[in-house]
């Protein structure tokens, strides 16, 4: 067991955990933030995507135990203080970015890393950034929309009447 | 998975008395070993992780040579590497995808020596030196088999340190589910050869072509290549793809190669 220490969406979390407990078991359990999915849990699907120390990762696939110390945010951690959705959960609304919903909590977190890094980036780039991101309902147009709204890069035609 | 000790030290010394007893293993990026040990096809008693040894971390270039540490991250090849060596920065930004690149390392990689990594290839393709806690091995002497390398089970991948060829490419036909290469080759020209090595086709591992060699040697172009008979040794083949396929891609991509590098 290891006593850690850990930022969790700006706040200071503890934990006593297994060696072998995974950074997304933490997350949902001790602290109950269950918007971080699991979806295949072999490494493939990005539904558990978070972000530590600035980096979108895999949940799944690191321990708990590895961030000690770090600052991890999670899909709960993306609306703004006052409750308001993101500029890019807000496109995905518009855009009906998602059908059954599961995924999308990792292609949110997944497609803010890529923005924080690329303001706006190529339809090219959005599809290879979400290499690791599988959506089974979409087909992943209306995700792509989503992020070429939310980087203002959508003639205002294209916007879908709410 | 089966309960483990897992050891964080924070320096390599540390780490070589933390990995001790003989049932402990090492863990660098954990994109491969986690899921393994998910699926309890590894159920190591003891990790010790490399995460928190920053020494092993970054890359600096000496002259011609380009040093990457071992725990770096392939999206911080991707990024760094992009001046000095471009071809390893393409191949950095092509495996897995971002999470796994922000995670999975050059050293994990190496260490792991999976027949369909894309970093093999690089490292013997150029000819490279795995630097350790112990020795340097080049190339060559490194890559033993499918998942064997010259390494100890204790041995620690400090560093890799890549002469900069005056040009490279590397040209991966991707698995696209998994997005391994189902096969891929990497060339690289010096001043005096041309080294072409190949990965995710030799059921030995990665392995150097010699006889695209030794034909870039004599004629560099494209046609020296597609004149070429498919290489002559034991080929992987599963339900991805059957070894004649494999053998057929090796040809094309290295004359993919070829024909981007303008040897």
């Amino acid at each position: 067991m290891k006593t850690i220490t850990l930022m969790v969406n700006g706040r200071k979390a503890h934990a006593t955990v297994e060696d072998r407990m995974l950074l997304v078991d933490l997350l949902r359990g001790p602290l109950a933030l269950t918007g971080t999915h699991v979806g295949c849990d072999t490494t493939q699907c990005g539904a558990c995507t978070v972000h530590v120390d600035g980096l979108a990762v895999k949940s799944c696939t690191m321990f708990a135990a590895e961030a000690n110390g770090a600052d991890v945010i999670t899909i709960e951690g993306i609306e703004g203080p006052d409750g308001r959705l993101s500029p890019l959960q807000k496109a995905f609304q518009d855009h009906h970015g998602l059908q059954c919903g599961y995924c999308t909590p990792g292609m949110i977190m997944s497609l803010t890393a890529l923005l924080a890094e690329t303001p706006k980036p190529t339809e090219a780039e959005i599809r290879h950034h979400l290499e690791g991101n599988i959506c089974r309902c979409t087909g992943y147009a209306n995700i792509v929309q989503a992020a070429l709204a939310a980087s203002g890069q959508l003639p205002a035609t294209a916007t879908t009447a709410s | 998975m089966h309960a483990f000790d897992l050891a964080i030290p924070d320096s390599i010394c540390a780490a070589r008395t933390a990995l001790g007893d003989e049932e402990a293993r090492l863990i660098a990026g954990g994109q491969t070993l986690i899921p393994t040990m998910k699926a309890r096809l590894a159920t190591p008693e003891r990790l010790v992780s490399l995460r928190a040894i920053t020494q092993l971390r970054g890359i600096t270039r000496d002259g011609d040579t380009l040093i990457i540490g071992a725990m770096t991250p392939h999206a911080v090849v991707a990024r760094e590497a992009r001046a000095d060596f471009p071809a390893l920065a393409d191949l950095a930004a092509n495996i897995g995808d971002p999470m796994v690149r922000n995670r999975g390392t050059i050293g994990g990689s190496l260490a792991n020596n999976d027949p369909s990594a894309c970093y093999p290839s690089a490292v013997l393709g150029c000819g490279a030196t795995i630097v350790t806690d112990r020795q340097e091995i080049a190339a060559d002497d490194y890559f033993q088999g499918m998942f064997t390398t010259a390494l100890a089970d204790d041995e620690i991948i400090t560093a890799v340190r890549f002469p900069i060829p005056l040009g490279a490419r590397y040209e991966k036909f991707r698995q696209p589910a998994s997005r391994f290469a189902l096969t891929g080759v990497f060339v690289a020209r010096f001043a005096k050869c041309v080294r072409v090595a190949v990965t995710g086709a030799g059921a030995d591992g990665v392995f150097r072509w010699d006889a695209a060699e030794a034909a870039l040697a004599r004629d560099p172009t494209v046609a020296a290549i597609t004149a070429l008979s498919p290489p002559d040794l034991p080929i992987i083949e599963d339900l991805h793809g059957t070894a004649q396929y494999r053998a057929h891609l090796v040809r094309v991509l290295t004359a993919r190669a070829v024909a981007k590098i303008g040897l």
